[in-house]
């Protein structure tokens, strides 16, 4: 499954969850982060997701993006059962597949921020010759164009989380996952990071689903998905068709 | 791939510079102590054997009790001058037969005096030990017999009492005995146990008796046989004459021994031997030490390396490119430490076998074992804990504080 083939490319539903949950601990101190979820996402589609703090955002996109495993439910990505993949096979989907923001930004310390949008490049086995101008015009893309050879410590917050946007477009993946990309920043810049999401989805097909606060960046969606207490509140796409 | 991964390994040997620094510490302060202790200890072995070996096997040593380390030969009964006699008209394929008597003395003159060794002998001595006179002649047989006062110097004594001045014809104190210097020893240096034997003055065997000792005991004879002659066959011939001479019947254990040079350099060798041992053991707590150094980082970093390797597999590797990664590191660490060590440990012991006067004995033996232990230990504590952190799922990884 080395190969993008596998995937049934056709499957009109990129993400597909079905009663999905997610707990935390046993017995008492047991945390439902995740209450038999459904959710659909059509390929192309630009979404926002909404909610309180605790209500289960992160954890949904940790599953969404095979970084975590449901305990209950089925999830399907491109049509393939998740579930039934092996380490391997996930692995290789992240590799092929999946852009992914952390909340965190999860940056490689001491590595300066060219190397460490290069990352998921070197696992899809590019060489440094084609890794380097690739990463170097998502640095762009980002607006860190300057700041290629500084280490995450010698970066501010927000710049920091834009090395982490640029890792996870660099390789043009079929679906971004981001967690709050625009969590650190300020207005203006959160607006440019908006249209560069917005011009990957229109320009490249991305499929894209980012969880905000800020109901100014929902705006960008064309859809938007309201978690609360591990449920979905509410959602556009369901609204519309109703 | 290969080239990658190592590329990747040797980036993360760059950045966490002070781990890897002190990871190669301990490997290198483990292999070039092990390394340089036993090459020490084999050269001192090796040295003492070929002070001993330069000795010869055609003179044999023959003592009360039997040689080797620990035994003593002072409570054994003595040897007389009959058992010379003997031993003279009766073995074939001899040179010299020469008795000796010895114990430390005081040596006189004029203001000059030090404490030397004084040794009852006859002329065959230094013919026996094939020894040279610098200057004067050996004892005259009457002068043995009748227990003359004359004695020949040792270089050392010989210098120490009188300087340039002449010491020929002059009259010297030994012990109680004034005695004429009649000649004088060419240098024969350092024995292979660390003594200066030309701190010695010779007298006539029967002088020793009579006015030093105060009795007839030989405590020693040196046997020395014909060049081409079966030097196994005197000592067993000599053997055969103690024991009849000495009144031991069949099954008893000898009350002497007869040895050549080389077989009390082997018996001294199990002393040194046991030098290297203790020195060996000494080397192996600091490769221990040095092991548990590495163990120690390598565990400390692995919470900080957790964070890395989820993050790695979170953008899409597999557990096992970076389980490659993780022991490309370790061996790339282990190797860059061993070498480091391998030569320095060398560089040690090569300088001190220059300052010490011993041969340089290089051991591939302990290299390698060196190498391969502290290879190991960096590999196994690099490698295992890493494992454990790939087989997380990626999130569970990045959560780790
Ligand atoms: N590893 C964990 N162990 C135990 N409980 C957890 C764990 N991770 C998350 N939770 C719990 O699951 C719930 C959902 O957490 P989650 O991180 O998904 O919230 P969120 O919607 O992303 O919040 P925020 O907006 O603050 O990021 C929370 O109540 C949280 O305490
Ligand atoms: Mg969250």
């Amino acid at each position: 499954m080395s190969d993008e083939e596998t995937f049934d490319a056709s499957a009109p539903n990129v993400i597909d969850l079905r009663g999905v949950s997610k707990t935390y601990g046993r017995g008492e101190a047991e945390v439902r982060a995740l209450d038999r979820i459904d959710l659909t996402i059509r390929r192309g589609e630009f979404t926002a997701v909404m909610g309180p703090s605790g209500s289960g955002k992160s954890t949904a996109m940790n599953i969404i993006g095979c970084l975590d495993q449901p305990t209950a439910g089925s999830y399907r990505f491109n049509g393939v059962e998740v579930g039934r993949l092996d380490r391997k096979q996930r692995a290789l989907l992240r590799r092929h597949y999946i852009g992914f923001v952390f909340q965190g930004f999860n940056l490689l310390a001491r590595t300066s921020a060219v190397e460490n949008v290069e990352l998921p490049l070197i696992y899809r086995g590019l060489r440094q010759s084609e890794r380097r101008p690739l990463a170097l015009k998502a640095l762009e893309r980002v607006g860190l164009a300057g700041r290629a050879g500084h280490t995450p410590s010698e970066l501010s917050g927000g710049q920091q989380q834009r090395v982490a946007i640029a890792r996870a477009i660099v390789t043009d993946p079929a679906v971004l996952l981001a967690d709050e990309p625009t969590g650190n920043l300020d207005t203006r810049t959160s607006e440019e990071i908006m249209d560069l999401l917005v011009d990957l989805n229109t320009s490249k097909g991305i499929t894209v689903l980012m969880v905000t606060h800020e109901p100014e960046m929902a705006g960008y969606a064309r859809r938007v998905v309201e978690f609360l207490d591990g449920r979905i509140a509410s959602d556009s796409a369901v609204l519309e068709a109703a | 791939m290969f080239f990658e991964t190592l590329k990747l390994a040797v980036q993360a040997i760059r950045r966490n510079a002070l781990r890897s620094f002190l990871t190669l510490l301990g490997i290198v302060i483990g292999v070039s102590a092990v390394i340089a202790m036993v090459t020490i200890g084999n050269g001192t072995t090796v040295k003492v054997q070929e002070e001993m070996a330069k000795l010869g096997t055609n003179v044999l040593f023959v003592r009360p009790g039997q040689w080797g380390p620990g035994r003593s030969s002072a409570t054994a009964k003595q040897f007389n001058d009959r058992d010379v006699v003997e031993m003279r008209e009766q073995l074939r394929g001899i040179r010299a037969v020469a008795p000796l008597a010895q114990m430390s003395a005081t040596v006189v003159y004029g203001n000059e005096s030090r404490s030397t060794g004084a040794i009852g002998t006859d002329a065959s001595y230094i013919v026996a030990q094939d020894w040279e006179l610098a200057r004067g002649r050996n004892f005259l047989d009457g002068e043995t017999r009748s227990g003359q006062a004359v004695c020949i110097l040792g270089k050392t004594v010989q210098e120490q009492l009188f300087g340039g001045e002449e010491s020929l014809g002059k009259r010297i104190r030994l012990s109680n005995v004034s005695c004429e210097v009649i000649g004088t020893l060419e240098p024969k240096g350092e024995s292979g146990f660390g003594t200066d034997r030309d701190d010695v003055v010779l007298i006539p065997l029967r002088t020793y008796q009579r006015r030093i000792a105060g009795n007839t005991d030989i405590n020693r004879i040196t046997v020395s046989a014909l060049d081409g002659a079966d030097t196994s066959k005197v000592q067993a011939d000599i053997e055969r004459l103690l024991r009849e001479r000495r009144g031991i019947s069949g099954g008893e254990e000898d009350d002497f021994g007869v040895a050549d040079m080389k077989q009390i350099a082997d018996a001294q060798a199990v002393t040194t031997g046991i030098l290297t041992m203790l020195l060996s053991a000494v080397a192996g707590v600091s490769l221990l030490v040095g092991g548990i150094g590495i163990m120690n980082i390598m565990l400390v970093s692995v919470t900080e390396r957790t964070r890395e390797i989820g993050i790695r597999l979170a953008i899409g590797a597999q557990e096992s490119q970076v389980l490659m990664q993780f022991l490309v590191e370790a061996v790339t660490l282990s190797l860059l430490g061993g070498a480091i060590g391998v030569a320095l440990g060398l560089g040690l012991a090569g300088a001190v076998s220059v300052g010490m006067q011993i041969p340089f004995v290089f051991d591939l033996g302990i290299v390698l074992i060196a190498f391969v232990f502290s290879a190991l230990i960096g590999v196994v504590f690099g490698y295992f804990p890493a494992r454990r952190a790939a087989q997380l799922d990626p999130i569970d990884a990045l959560r780790r504080e």
